[in-house]
């Protein structure tokens, strides 16, 4: 399916997959990874790879390097091109596997966090790219270093190259990680999901620098991504993998304005855009009578501080810091804010999982500053949790039906497991499962299930509460969509409360009928989705907004120019 | 999501793990999900035989012939051994003492008197029972200690931990002596040997069963599920037992059979060092090899060896099968047939069988027929 004008034949391309074919021994036989692939990237190009989780691209993008697990076979060519030399990955030894990984082609991480060495400065593993493909004295290594985190954007490079890492925040991190990569100046960069692990506000700068990579370095980057938004801001060429195969390549301005495919429309259909909620807002908002507003929150929070005891001898973590909100009956709350911004806390605090240490949280009439188990437990009941990582919330020993029915036993409704299987049934069937899967185990589902089972158990009891901790950012784009479509009609039918708990603002958009914006644990903005998120006051909601990454590579432009102008008004 | 494509099965515990011969008997593809392995199938010891190949595989058999032919030996010693333990003479008149080898004793008799083919398979009956009576009780105290201690933590866990601890720094052999002693006061009948042996060895081992279920509740303590099962408002015994019990046993099966071949080891020291079951009470390994002490140096070779042998041969079997078991339980170390370049299937949704993307944006129609389809199983 190559666009046949992209292909250029007058330049070597810096990588060329040809037919290239993936197989996984695992203990259920022969699995089959990547299904007959061909790919090129020229030099100084961004091609993007995606699709969801399984679909071979991260198999793909290690095959380049030559990284497959040795469970791996792999037929095919990967003819990679650099400093005049040609050589097929897929046949060099490895000890020739090991002269080019680096000088040819080199890889960002998606943690940056662990794909550092917490033991060593940042400069001696810099330094240890350049010793493995030459000859450098410790000062020269030194040197290297310190120029090339110059030019990835480190500040005062000459003190922070004897830093560890753990010095550096996340996004540092991860420019250290990408100065490592391109140490060598290899003609290609594989970017597996770069972005990934990174606040939104972060990610932009990232992408700014992956496009300085290409831009100064000359360096051609596959970057795979399941966000399509990053794909529209950095990429040059796309293609779309699903189960193993190519389904299509297109110059990315032609990918988002006409896709082909039938599996690409609906991927690109379902990614979140933010303001899409705001009619579904106002639509609910009218339906609400007078009395609503006057009747007595679900959840009020008056300056409700919440912090984590320090080690020996250090003062405690303040986690949230005099946040006040309150959630009415029937009304979903959408909190966003980065990684570490108190915003999981809160809800945990509101399930009674975390101790609220000052200020006052009333949950369903109770006040939860100082209160006891045994106080609050009939109230359970009508709380609901869905937690982040469908994988781990279930009990990986009991079915379905056991897990869905635990709440239901528990509170005395039913006896036992069997007892309670008619009303399980009911409870899957509301969140669109076959009432068989019932009898499968944890794993036997698929992420997206394993999440909608959970909001049958969170359901169970039908609470007035739901507590929603990120539901959705351990799927994938397409599956995201079809949960928070079945999570807006649920709570159209039991007309529960929630808290929604997101860092994506699209998605939270979307669903809630307010939102809130935190920021290191203090609330920094809060009203309807069209109010923050239309207009947004506080320069944070402000900058969050601009970085957030839009599909469309054309509207993405300009709002880079946009972010870069807020950039520069704003006082670091 | 950088997921790369191994099924979550090479994980799982319970995953469909039939093995990929052709003709094994997998012929059920008709069924509307992945064929589940028969209960047989499933046995703990027989589900790791079929996955092994190679090497892992022969190591495993080995253990296990080895370990059968020890336990069919101790259940069935009235019928095998050809004398009793405590037997010295037949019908012919005594068996003499120091006798070598020969029709009558076809591995000789030792300085008492006794034959010692028929020593060495009554050995390992009591070795058995030594076994079994030691490992039920220390499972059974430390697997509670360990959960209780791991799940609620606290003051409780910090004193069963310091007492863990100090019982981890006796020499564990001078422990079961002391213990032996306290127990049976010096004083050996057959079932009063037993017990003295097996609860000796059940003190040393207690603190192993307590430290692996403590660090596994320690660490499922903090997961989803049992954070799940609070916020429904579980009873705490229940989270403990329903949640976290079941998840925390896992590596139980390793422990219990490195401890198993470690239980007989201790026996047979206790044995040795005179601290063990009497000659008339029941045959005992380390007790013969004790005698047979001054025999090597004079050229008896028989009254040494047999014994000795048995006690290597006991515990080579079980530390296979216990160390194959643990290698078998981890996917990295698991060994598997290396498979054709570019065959295989493209798995319906490579990571998780059951949830094609239709089941996705394709609505409720995609989610259930894609079944079929679902063949992942060969």
């Amino acid at each position: 399916m190559t666009d046949e004008s992209l292909s250029s034949p007058a330049v070597t391309p810096v990588v060329d997959i040809r037919d290239l074919e993936v197989s996984f021994a695992t203990d259920a036989g022969a699995i089959k990874a990547v299904d007959r692939v061909s790919l090129h990237v020229n030099p100084g190009e961004v091609l993007a790879i995606v699709g969801e989780s399984g679909s071979g691209k991260t198999v793909t993008a290690k095959a380049i390097l030559g990284l497959l697990p040795e469970t791996a076979t792999a037929r095919g060519a990967i003819v990679l091109t650099g400093a005049g030399v040609s050589n097929d990955v897929v046949t060099l030894s490895r000890k020739q596997l090991r002269g080019i990984r680096g000088s040819q082609v080199s890889m960002v991480f998606q943690e940056p966090s662990t794909a550092l060495n917490p033991v060593y400065t940042v400069g001696w593993q810099i330094g240890e790219a350049l010793r493995a493909h030459g000859k450098y004295s410790r000062a020269e290594a030194k040197a290297k270093a310190i120029e090339i985190l110059g030019r990835v954007g480190i500040p005062d490079p000459e003190t922070r190259v004897n830093y560890y890492p753990h010095q550096f925040s996340g996004g540092q991190k991860q420019r250290v990680v990408i100065a490592q990569a391109l140490v060598l100046n290899p003609g290609l960069i594989v970017a597996d999901e770069p972005t990934t692990a990174l606040d939104v506000t972060v990610q932009a700068e990232i992408l700014d620098l992956l496009r300085r990579c290409r831009d100064e370095f000359g360096a051609a980057i596959v970057l795979i991504t399941h966000n399509m938004g990053v794909v529209a801001d950095l990429a040059d060429r796309v293609a779309v993998m699903y189960q193993g195969e190519l389904v299509e390549e297109a110059d990315v301005v032609t990918l988002f304005s006409s896709p082909q495919a039938d599996y690409t429309k609906r991927l690109l259909a379902s990614v979140p855009h933010v303001g899409q909620g705001s009619m579904q807002t106002a639509e609910r908002a009218s339906r609400r009578d007078a009395a609503w507003a006057s009747a007595a929150p679900v959840v009020v929070a008056s300056q409700l501080r919440i912090e984590y005891p320090g080690r020996f001898g250090r003062s405690p973590f303040v986690a949230v810091d005099g946040v006040s909100f309150e959630i009415r009956a029937g009304e979903v709350l959408g909190l966003v804010g980065e990684s570490g911004s108190g915003k999981t806390t809160i809800g945990r605090a509101i399930a009674g999982l975390t101790r609220v240490s000052g200020g006052s949280l009333q949950v369903l009439g109770h006040e939860m500053n100082g209160i006891r188990e045994r106080t609050f437990k009939k109230s359970r009941s009508d709380i609901g949790f869905v937690f982040q990582d469908p994988g781990s919330s279930f009990n990986p020993l009991l079915t379905i039906a056991d897990c869905v029915a635990e709440p239901l036993v528990v509170h005395g409704r039913a006896r036992d497991a069997r007892g309670a299987r008619p009303r399980v049934n009911e409870l899957l069937e509301a969140v669109q499962l076959p009432a068989s899967y019932g009898d499968r185990f944890p794993h036997e589902l698929s992420g997206g299930q394993r999440q909608r089972a959970s909001l049958a158990r969170a359901l169970a009891l039908e609470p007035t509460l739901l507590i929603a901790d990120e539901p959705t950012s351990a799927l994938d784009v397409s599956v995201q969509a079809r949960v928070l479509e079945l999570f807006a009609s649920l709570q159209k039918e039991f007309g529960f409360a929630a808290l929604f708990i997101s860092h994506d603002l699209a998605v939270v958009d979307l669903l809630a009928d307010r939102i809130a914006v935190l920021y290191r644990g203090k609330l920094v903005e809060e009203g309807t989705g069209a109010q923050v998120l239309g207009a947004p006051q506080h320069p944070y909601t402000q900058r969050l907004l601009a970085s957030l990454p839009v599909p469309d590579p054309v509207e993405q432009a300009s709002r880079r120019e946009a972010l870069r102008a807020l950039r520069a008004a704003e006082p670091a | 999501m950088s997921t790369i494509t191994t099924p979550p099965s090479g994980t799982g515990g319970g995953a469909p793990g039939s093995s990929p011969e052709p003709g094994s008997g997998a012929s059920t593809s008709v069924s509307s999900r992945p064929a589940k392995p028969s209960l047989f199938g499933r046995l703990p010891v027989v589900h790791q035989l079929r996955q092994s190949v190679g090497l892992q595989r022969g190591m495993l058999v080995a253990g296990l012939i080895i370990t059968a032919v020890y336990v069919i030996c101790a259940v069935f010693a009235q019928w095998i051994a050809p004398y009793g333990f405590a037997q010295l003479r037949d019908a012919s008149g005594p068996f003499g003492s120091q006798q070598p080898p020969s029709p009558s004793h076809i591995w000789g008799t030792t300085v008492g008197g006794y034959d010692v083919f028929s020593r060495v398979i009554w050995g390992a009956q009591t070795a058995l029972e030594v076994m079994v009576v030691a490992i039920i009780l220390s499972i059974f105290v430390g697997v509670f200690l360990g959960l209780v201690s791991g799940y609620l933590g606290g003051w409780l866990d910090r004193v069963l931990v310091v007492i863990a601890d100090a019982i981890y720094a006796f020499p564990s052999l001078l422990l079961a002596i002391v213990m032996s002693i306290v127990i049976s006061g010096g004083q050996s009948n057959l079932y009063g040997g037993i017990l003295a042996a097996a609860i000796s060895i059940t003190v040393v081992y207690i603190p192993q069963y307590f430290r692996v279920i403590r660090s596994e509740a320690v660490r499922i303590k903090s997961e989803a599920f049992v954070e799940s099962a609070m916020v429904i408002g579980a009873s705490t015994p229940r989270i403990m037992f329903r949640h976290v019990l079941r998840n925390s046993t896992r590596t139980l099966p390793l422990i219990f059979t490195l401890n198993a071949s470690e239980a007989v080891l201790t026996l047979a020291g206790l044995g040795f060092l005179g601290f063990g079951i009497e000659p008339t009470a029941a045959a005992e390994w380390g007790y013969d090899l004790n005698k047979s002490l001054s025999d090597v140096t004079s050229g008896i070779w028989w009254t040494a060896i047999f014994p000795g042998l048995a006690i290597v041969l006991s515990v080579l079997g079980v530390t296979l099968v216990g160390e194959s078991l643990n290698d078998l339980a981890d996917p990295r170390l698991r060994g598997r047939r290396a498979v054709a370049a570019a065959s295989g299937t493209v798995a319906q949704t490579s990571v998780v069988p059951g949830g094609p993307l239709e089941g996705g944006p394709g609505g409720l129609a995609g989610l259930e027929d894609t079944e079929g389809g679902d063949d992942r199983d060969r």
